[in-house]
């Protein structure tokens, strides 16, 4: 186990680029299709249930941009999964017996019932019932959301490993309570958070491309009508989110304090912290120096702590606590944890060793020293204590770009809904800039969304495992280079392909739906 | 004992479903063999199109088997995972590209604005048909002949050959298995064409193509099936767990699973039924496919049950023999397996929906005027 310590840090820097180059081109299709089913299937009811063939035609419409974009996100999908196994050949088995049932799970319960029934839903139109149509949209939207559910079940499970042990014979963690790993609090609050994140960026795609109509004048109907829809899914997504991105961060607190003060840039920790509403850090500061972490900032004190903990003068733990300890309120200093997770590791080789010799004495005891410092053994592989601190400004600018332009969403879904509910929305004198908002909010959107994963990614850096596995033990032992030309290939196939992705939706929005329908055009 | 016996129930248990999930892999790997045809059976721009629409509304279903082909095989064994993919760089990074560009292509070459234009998607349809085909033919063809591989301690593993992975093309009898599932994927093409189009021209020359392509498939299945019978092969002593070569295993394998003979048989009978009688009938024969889908599905899985069973390693190392992977000592625990169980119990349901969507879908067979029908959904 200790050569992993002299892997290549090159090799680490570029496994980890290229699983972040796919999982962000991944993620720029995925949101969509999350949320994009329901509003397809919310708008497909009202076809069946009013017999309006115009319904019909803008039901028609978004699916047709939806394919479009639904081909791609499968396409990076698969490297996604499969790249845990060639580029995190180490990570895959630690946590292989965990890990994996998921990713079955995903590809039995719900990828096959999104597959089948998008079939049916792109060629069942003359095939088959309006309702069993109907059923098909529904099950669709339905199977990629379980497809969500399950990733995001392990992903939540890489944050706050729970429900199993680590069984030193076959060196891996082995499950010990599927619930536990399904139920767990990270889990439910990172799919709720991250689903209805999706149904916001669908939300505002369909209501930026109607704005684009609106300017145009063209598809009025089609245009209002959509922006209901995806008005009121929107706005009950945005809340939603909002609810759900709190419940995260209490998450975040308690499991990854150093994910939360790199989020707030809270260096010194304390009672009474403060919530950050705008500021620069101050790039001068490091973790050792005394330097102010802000170079300007609006800050609120008290609120972190109040939203943390229900308790405005409660603690919470900031950077320099978390790598130089805190005893007051119980944390270890890093180098503490470092020297035990060492520790843990010698003692899981020497039992190992022990077994082979068949001395059961020492094996024993090497045993019971292990899981003494087992809860520490990630750190066995760090060097100095500063490891363990993330980009606390990637993280930091992340997350507050993210919650102000979550916040500025609320108002365009609200304002929308409202205009196009009292009808007025077509006949505004100053409809052109209002447009062009709503079409500028789609990348937006996107922005956002992708920082949220930078968030939640970069913020628990340098762990694949929360504390018991790092990037750099994870990785798979292969040439540096190798992995480099994967991540190039990689970048330019995906860059070709967005590229293509982006041309073929401009075109057929441009186009706009075929009036063959016999709709009310 | 009773945690023993039942541990190694559920992981030959596993296995099977790894391996159904594999056969079927094989037999809807039609789809890329049909991506290889389209300018030998297309003649015209609308036949191309009619080829392409007639295997477009299949791909989802290869894609997904794929897909959860890699996720049984990570829930069940682990260490496959880890080993294989970790290991194999290359050529599982060759098959994901094959397949990630296939999944647009579909969607995007028709339609406007595309910017890399028809034939570009075109000849990514033809590079994952290729490579998709013979590649995992060659993955399938390293369970019996091995791969050079190492695992220290702790399970982690390090790779002995030159090209991560690629090298085991170098391998006759796994390139005789890779270009063996090439050409049965484009006879099962030809033979779905045969069911689904409704189209004179493209029939005549499947049926002409279907002869072409079964000459080769017979040379290179026979040369792989009779080496496999022959060669030595990896054998695991059930109680040291020991790996060591054993002669004529594999065919021992056989001999000792006999239903697995009937089986066999039934699978290659089935291929050969469905492939002659479609070529010889006066009219057009159209469920060749289903004969010969069922039987490539029961002979891949015949190789499969092979490779795992009956004390054997599955994947086995090259560089140690004793780094081989036997469905035992690279499963995951027995609370997983168990838990992934109940699980598979949703398997019937789900072969029932794509059994019912699949007949909907495939109702009426498809026709110039569908594919030119502007308001149908088409590739």
């Amino acid at each position: 186990m200790m050569t992993l310590l002299n892997i290549d840090p090159s090799l680490v820097d570029w496994s980890r680029a290229q699983f972040a180059l796919t999982a962000m081109y991944h993620w720029i299709f995925v949101p969509i299709t999350l949320g994009i089913l329901f509003i397809i299937a919310i708008m497909e009811t009202r076809y069946v249930k009013t017999g309006d063939l115009e319904w019909k035609r803008i039901t028609k419409f978004w699916m047709k941009l939806f394919g479009v974009n639904f081909a791609i996100g499968v396409a990076t999908g698969i490297i996604l999964e499969f790249e845990f196994g060639t580029n995190w050949s180490n990570y895959s088995w630690f946590v292989g017996d965990i890990f994996g049932a998921p990713l079955a799970i995903e590809g039995i319960m719900a990828f096959f019932l999104e597959s089948t029934f998008i079939a049916i839903m792109f060629f069942g139109w003359n095939k088959v019932s309006k309702k069993m149509h109907l059923t098909a949209t529904w099950l669709t939207a339905l199977g990629a959301n379980l497809s969500a559910l399950w990733i995001l079940v392990a992903n939540g499970w890489m944050q706050y490993p729970v429900g199993m042990a680590f069984n030193p014979e076959t060196a891996r963690n082995e499950m010990l309570n599927f619930w536990d790993v399904f139920l767990s609090p990270v889990a439910v609050n990172k799919f709720l958070h991250t689903i209805t994140s999706g149904y916001v960026v669908a939300a505002i795609f369909v209501i930026g491309v109607s704005s684009y109509f609106l300017l145009r004048k063209r598809e009025v109907l089609l245009a209002k009508r959509s922006i209901i829809i995806s008005g009121v899914f929107g706005l009950m997504a945005i809340f939603a989110v909002i609810f759900t991105g709190h419940g995260s961060a209490v998450q975040v607190a308690q499991k990854q304090p150093m994910k939360l003060a790199a989020m707030e840039g809270l260096y010194k920790g304390g009672e009474s912290a403060e919530l950050i509403g705008i500021g620069i850090l101050n790039p001068k500061k490091d973790v050792n120096n005394q330097e102010k972490p802000f170079l300007f900032k609006i800050g609120f004190k008290g609120v972190l702590s109040y939203l943390i903990n229900f308790d405005k003068n409660s603690f919470v733990a900031g950077v320099e606590d978390l790598v130089h300890g805190n005893p007051e309120f119980g944390i270890l200093p890093a180098q503490e944890r470092i020297n035990r997770g060492k520790l843990a590791i010698h003692s899981l080789k020497e039992y190992k060793k022990a077994l082979k010799h068949e001395d059961k004495t020492s094996a024993n005891m090497h045993l019971k020293t292990f899981e003494k410092n087992f809860e520490h053994l990630g750190y066995g592989y760090l060097e100095k204590p500063e490891d363990i601190v993330p980009n606390v400004s990637l993280v930091f600018y992340s997350f507050h770009i993210m919650v102000i332009f979550g916040t500025f969403f609320v108002l365009v879904f609200a304002v929308f809904l409202w205009l196009s509910m009292t009808n007025k929305i077509d006949k505004l004198k100053w409809g052109k800039p209002l447009f062009i908002l709503g079409i500028i909010t789609i990348p937006m959107s996107f922005i956002s969304s992708e920082l949220g994963w930078v968030v939640a990614e970069v913020g628990r850096q340098p762990w694949v495992v929360q504390d018991l596995l790092t990037v750099s033990a994870g990785v798979t032992d292969i040439s540096s280079a190798s992995v480099q030309t994967t991540f190039w290939i990689f970048a330019f196939i995906f860059t070709a392909l967005l590229i293509a992705e982006v041309s073929i939706m401009t075109r057929m929005i441009k186009t706009g739906p075929k009036t063959k329908e016999g709709g009310n055009k | 004992m009773i945690n023993e016996i039942s541990l190694l129930f559920f992981q030959q248990y596993w296995w099977l479903i790894v391996s159904v999930l594999g056969a079927a892999l094989v037999f809807l790997l039609f789809v890329q063999g049909g991506q290889t045809l389209i300018y030998q059976i297309g003649k015209t721009e609308t036949e191309r199109n009619i080829i392409v629409n007639t295997l477009g509304r299949k791909w989802e279903f290869t894609f997904t088997t794929l897909v959860t082909f890699g996720g049984a095989f990570f829930a069940s064994f682990p260490l496959f995972y880890s080993s294989s993919f970790g290991g194999a760089y290359w050529l599982w990074i060759t098959i994901l590209l094959a397949f990630t560009i296939q999944a647009v292509s579909y969607e995007f070459r028709s339609k406007p604005n595309n910017v890399l234009g028809k034939k570009t998607f075109e000849i990514m349809l033809f590079i994952n048909g290729l490579f998709g085909t013979v590649l995992l033919g060659v993955v399938v063809g390293t369970l019996f002949n091995g791969v050079p591989f190492e695992l220290d301690s702790l399970n982690r593993v390090s790779w002995h050959g030159l090209a991560r992975g690629l090298e085991a093309i170098l391998n006759l009898h796994n390139l005789s298995l890779g270009l063996t599932v090439f050409f049965l994927a484009r006879i099962l093409a030809i033979l779905y064409f045969i069911n689904s189009i409704e189209q004179i021209d493209i029939l005549k020359r499947s049926k002409k193509h279907l002869i072409y392509n079964t000459i080769p498939f017979i040379v290179f299945f026979l040369s792989f099936v009779i080496y496999l019978l022959i060669k030595d092969g990896f054998a695991v002593d059930p109680t040291s767990g020991i790996v060591s070569m054993q002669s004529f295993k594999y065919l021992n394998n056989l001999l000792q699973m006999p239903v697995l003979i009937i089986i066999f048989v039934l699978g290659v009978v089935g291929v050969l039924y469905g492939i002659l009688n479609s070529i010889f009938s006066k009219k057009i024969y159209d469920k060749g496919i289903w004969f010969a889908g069922i039987g490539t599905f029961l002979v891949v899985l015949t190789l499969f049950l092979i490779a795992g069973y009956n004390n054997t390693a599955f994947y086995p190392s090259l560089h140690n023999i004793n780094d081989s992977l036997t469905i035992q000592n690279a499963s995951s625990s027995l609370y997983t397996l168990k838990t992934m169980s109940i699980v598979s119990l949703l398997v019937p349901f789900v072969i029932a929906y794509i059994v019912f969507a699949w007949r909907l879908i495939n109702k009426k067979k498809i026709t110039e005027d569908e594919i030119n029908d502007k308001n149908e959904h088409t590739y």
